[in-house]
C-alpha cells in the first residue's frame, strides 16, 4: 500500500511525502524534496565566476582564476556530499525500533536505528524559526544512567528543520513556548507514557 | 508484540532440518543460530545444546523447523516436521518454510499452552529478519553494552534490545566449530559449516607471541631497570631530563612496548584494541624512521647538513646583530630613550658574541653529533623529531634569554608603574586582605612616587620595543617546535589499526545496526535485512585514541595575551603561584 501527499517546508519549497504499509507492523515514511536544480546551479557558478573575474581584472593575477574554478568545485561537491539531503526516510518496525535514513544528493546514506527501547517518547515541539512559529517531530531518548531523565532529542526530519536541530539542543528545551515546556516538564515528572493527544485534548484539567 | 524471527543468511539455501537458537522472551524475538539436518537423534541434539550452553553460558534451545522445499519434493515431510514439535516442546513452536520459488517465505508460530480461542493453537504474527551471521559475530557494538557479565560468567546475559542478539551469537561461539567434514553425531548448518575460517599464519604467531613476548619483557625490564638508576637522579641531571623532550619521549616509548609485551591476555576487546593501536603505532614510526635514516645515509646528507647548521646559526646571530644595532639607532623612526637604550643594545649585543663564539667552539662535533642523532631515527621518527626540538631549542637558547631578560625588565616596570599608579591616586595594595585600600601620603611620599612614575612612564617604551622584538621571535621558535610536538603527538595518538579495520572491515566496529526491507508481498511475513551500520570515522578515533604524554595548551588565547601583556614568562616555565603586588 502506497500514497502519496504533498507539502511546503519552511521556505516555501515543495516536499512530497510518501506513506508506504508494509505490513501493520512496519510502515515507512519517506520525504523527497526536489533535487538540485540546474538553474541554481549555473546561477551560483556564473555569481563566483564573474567576481573573480571581475577581481582578476583589477589585480591582473591569473591565481584567482583557478582559486575560483577550486571554491566552485570543491563548494559543489561538498554541498552536495554534506547539506543537501535529497529524502529522507523514517522507517518505524514495531517492537524493534525506528530507523532514520537522510540520502544526500552526492549518494551518501547516514543511517540511525534507535532501539524501541531506547525511545522514552515522541513529542511535537514548538520553535520559532525567524518571524513565525514553527512544529516539528523529535524523539526524545532515554538516558541509560537516570531513568527520568532524556539524553537527546533527536529531530526526525532534518529536511524542514535543518538549522533547527542545531539550535534545540536539550538544555534549550526551556525556551519553548510556554505550552510546550509544560507538557514536556509534565511528560517527565509523572512519566506518563500516553500519547500526546491525551494531553491535547484535556489541558484544562492540567493547568 | 510481533515475533521477531532473527534468521542467518547462511541458512537460507541448507536443506530442511531443525531450527536451533535462542528464545528472548522480553522482546519475543527468536535468534537462529544453525539448522540441524536430518538424520539425528533427538537426545544428541541436546546433549550437543547442553555443551554449548556450558561453554558460553546461553541457553540454546530447538525453536522450531525449517523446510526447504525444492522442485518436485515429498509433501509428507511437512506432516513429519509438524510432529517434531512434540518431541522438542517449545513455546511458541516455529515453522518456517521456504517455499521453490526463492523469494517466497512463509513463517508460522504456534504457541499451545496459551488458552487458545475456540480449541485451535494460538498463532503469533511474525517478522523475519535476515542477519549475516559471521559479520554480527565478528562484530564490536559501540558503546559496548554487557561485557562485564560476560567474565562474571552470568547465567543470562543482561544486554538488552538487538545488542542481546549480538551478544547471543557471540557465545554461542562452540557452537559454529564443527564444519559438515567433521563426524560429529549431529549435523549443523551455519556459516562455517563450508569449513572452518582459520589461518596458519596466524596460529604460528600465536604459538610464537608466547616465548618471544617473555623474552622482550625481560629485555626491557632491565630497560628499565638501568633508567631507574640512582645515577641518572642527581640533581642537575633530573633537571635536564625533565626538559629534554626525547626523554619523555623514550620514556613513553617503552611504556608503549612494555604494554604490547605484557604477557598479561588482553582481558576486553577495548583492551586488545589499544595493543594492536599501539603496536601499528610503533611499527609505522619506526618504518618512518628507517625510511628517514635510509634516506639520510644514502647520499650521504649528513656531511652537508652539518656544514651548512653552523653558517645558518652564524647568519640568524648576524641577523640578530643588525636587529639589535637597527634598535639601538631610531627604529621605526620612533625616538627612544638613548641611554638605556644602548646599555640594552650592548648587553644583548655581548650576550650574543658569547653565545657566536660557542657555536664556533661546537662546530666541529656538530658532524659527529649529527650523525648519531641520525642513528637514534631507528628507535622511529618520533624520537628522531625530538631530538631536532630538542637542536633547535638548544640553538636557539640566546633567543630565549633575549626573551627572559626583556619580559623581566618589562615585566618589573610594569608591576612598577601599576603600583605608583596607584599611589598617584592614593590608594595601596594591602597585602593582608589581598585588596585596594585607600591610604593618605605623605607630601614627600607623593613626590618621589610621581617623579619615579614619570621615570618609568617615559623609560616604558624602550624597554617594550625590546621586549616585543624578542617575544616575537620566542613566539616563532615556540610555534616550530609546538608543531613538531603536535606531530609526534599524532604519531603517538592516532588509532592507526582501528582506522585500518574501520577501511577494509567496517562490519568489525558497529555503531549499531540498519534494517533494509526485502521486497514483500501481502499476506506472508514481513521480511527484513539486518545490515551493521559501521562506526564514523570520528567515533573511532575519539573511542580509541591513546594517551599521549603531550604537554597540551594549559591556557587560552585570552590568557596568553594576558600574560604577554604583563610580560609575565610563557612556555617552558611552570607557573607560579599568582604573584602579589
Amino acid at each position: 500500500m502506497e500514497d502519496e501527499r504533498s507539502f511546503s517546508d519552511i521556505c516555501g519549497g515543495r516536499l512530497a511525502l510518501q506513506r508506504r504499509y508494509y505490513s501493520p507492523s512496519c510502515r515507512e515514511f519517506c520525504l523527497s524534496c526536489p533535487r538540485l536544480s540546474l538553474r541554481s546551479l549555473t546561477a551560483v557558478t556564473c555569481a563566483v565566476w564573474l567576481a573573480a573575474y571581475g577581481l582578476f581584472t583589477l589585480c591582473e593575477n591569473s591565481m584567482i582564476l583557478s582559486a575560483a574554478i577550486f571554491i566552485t568545485l570543491l563548494g559543489l561537491l561538498g554541498y552536495l556530499h554534506f547539506v543537501k539531503i535529497d529524502q529522507e526516510t523514517l522507517l518505524i518496525i514495531d517492537s524493534l525500533g525506528i530507523q532514520m535514513t537522510s540520502s544526500y544528493a552526492s549518494g551518501k546514506e547516514s543511517t540511525t536505528f534507535i532501539e524501541m527501547g531506547k525511545v522514552k517518547d515522541v513529542v511535537i515541539n514548538e520553535a520559532i524559526y525567524m518571524q513565525k512559529v514553527i512544529y516539528y517531530l523529535c524523539i526524545l531518548l532515554e538516558d541509560p544512567v537516570e531513568p527520568h531523565g532524556i539524553s537527546q532529542v533527536v529531530p526526525v526530519f532534518q529536511v524542514s528543520t535543518e538549522q533547527l536541530s542545531k539550535v534545540f539542543s536539550p538544555k534549550k528545551i526551556c525556551y519553548l513556548s510556554p505550552f510546550s515546556a509544560f507538557l514536556l516538564l509534565l511528560r517527565f515528572s509523572r512519566n506518563v507514557n500516553s500519547s500526546c493527544q491525551d494531553y491535547l485534548r484535556t489541558p484544562d484539567s492540567y493547568f | 508484540m510481533v515475533l521477531k524471527a532473527f534468521f542467518p543468511t547462511c541458512c537460507a539455501s541448507a536443506d530442511s532440518g531443525l531450527l536451533v537458537g535462542r528464545w528472548v522472551p522480553e522482546q519475543s524475538s527468536a535468534v537462529v543460530l544453525a539448522v540441524v539436518h536430518f538424520p539425528f537423534i533427538p537426545l544428541q541434539v541436546k546433549e550437543l545444546l547442553a555443551q554449548v550452553h556450558q561453554a558460553g553460558r546461553v541457553e540454546l534451545a530447538v525453536l522450531g523447523t525449517w523446510c526447504h522445499r525444492r522442485q518436485g519434493a515429498e509433501e509428507s515431510l511437512g506432516h513429519f516436521l509438524e510432529g517434531l514439535g512434540t518431541i522438542f516442546s517449545h513455546e511458541p513452536w516455529l515453522q518456517l518454510c521456504r517455499e521453490p520459488g526463492s523469494k517466497l517465505w512463509s513463517c508460522k508460530a504456534t504457541r499451545r499452552q496459551v488458552p487458545p480461542r475456540r480449541g485451535a493453537p494460538y498463532e503469533d504474527q511474525v517478522m523475519l529478519v535476515f542477519y549475516d551471521q559471521r559479520k554480527v559475530l565478528l562484530s564490536q557494538l559501540h558503546p559496548p553494552a554487557a561485557l562485564p557479565d560476560r567474565q562474571a560468567g552470568d547465567a543470562a546475559p543482561s544486554a538488552g534490545g538487538l545488542a542481546a542478539v549480538f551478544d547471543t551469537v557471540a557465545r554461542s561461539e562452540a557452537l559454529f566449530r564443527s564444519d559438515r567434514f567433521d563426524d560429529g553425531p549431529v549435523r549443523l548448518s551455519h556459516w562455517q559449516s563450508e569449513g572452518v575460517e582459520a589461518s596458519i599464519l596466524v596460529e604460528l604467531a600465536k604459538r610464537a607471541s608466547g616465548p618471544v613476548c617473555v623474552l622482550l619483557t625481560c629485555l626491557l625490564s632491565l630497560v628499565s631497570a638501568a633508567s631507574a638508576c640512582r645515577l641518572f637522579k642527581l640533581w642537575p641531571l633530573s633537571l635536564v631530563w625533565s626538559k629534554l623532550s626525547v626523554c619523555e619521549q623514550l620514556r613513553h616509548r617503552l611504556e608503549q612496548l612494555t604494554l604490547i609485551f605484557s604477557t598479561q591476555k588482553a582481558e576486553n576487546p577495548t583492551q586488545l584494541m589499544r595493543k594492536a593501536n599501539v603496536l601499528v603505532s610503533v611499527l609505522l614510526d619506526v618504518a618512518l624512521g628507517l625510511a628517514l635514516l635510509s634516506w639520510l645515509r644514502g647520499k650521504d646528507r649528513i656531511g652537508p647538513l652539518a656544514e651548512a647548521l653552523v653558517p645558518v646559526a652564524d647568519h640568524v646571530a648576524e641577523e640578530l646583530q643588525h636587529l639589535l644595532q637597527w634598535l639601538m639607532g631610531a627604529p621605526a623612526g620612533l625616538k627612544m630613550n638613548r641611554a638605556l637604550d644602548q646599555v640594552l643594545g650592548r648587553f644583548f649585543l655581548y650576550h650574543l658574541h658569547l653565545w657566536i663564539s660557542y657555536i664556533h667552539l661546537m662546530s666541529p662535533f656538530i658532524e659527529r653529533i649529527l650523525w648519531h642523532v641520525g642513528l637514534s631515527a631507528c628507535l622511529g621518527l618520533t624520537v628522531a623529531l625530538s631530538i631536532l626540538s630538542d637542536i633547535i631549542a638548544l640553538l636557539t637558547f640566546h633567543i630565549y634569554c633575549f626573551y627572559v631578560y626583556g619580559a623581566r625588565l618589562y615585566c618589573l616596570k610594569i608591576c612598577g608603574l601599576s603600583s605608583l599608579w596607584r599611589l598617584f591616586r592614593g590608594k595601596k595594595w594591602n597585602v593582608l586582605r589581598q585588596r585596594v585600600d585607600s591610604c593618605s601620603y605623605d607630601l614627600d611620599q607623593l613626590f618621589i612616587g610621581t617623579l619615579l612614575f614619570t621615570i618609568l612612564v617615559f623609560l616604558l617604551p624602550t624597554t617594550a620595543l625590546y621586549y616585543l622584538v624578542f617575544t616575537l621571535l620566542r613566539l616563532l621558535v615556540v610555534a616550530v617546535q609546538g608543531l613538531m610536538h603536535l606531530l609526534v603527538d599524532l604519531i603517538n595518538s592516532l588509532p592507526l589499526y582501528s582506522l585500518g579495520l574501520r577501511l577494509c572491515r567496517p562490519y568489525r566496529l558497529a555503531a549499531g545496526v540498519k534494517f533494509r526491507v526485502l521486497e514483500h508481498e501481502a499476506g506472508r511475513p514481513l521480511r527484513l535485512l539486518m545490515q551493521i551500520n559501521p562506526l564514523p570515522y570520528g567515533r573511532v578515533v575519539h573511542t580509541y585514541r591513546l594517551p599521549s604524554y603531550g604537554c597540551h595548551p594549559t591556557h587560552s588565547w585570552g590568557s596568553l595575551c594576558r600574560k604577554l601583556f604583563f610580560g609575565e614568562l610563557i612556555y617552558p616555565w611552570r607557573q607560579r603561584g599568582d604573584k602579589q603586588d
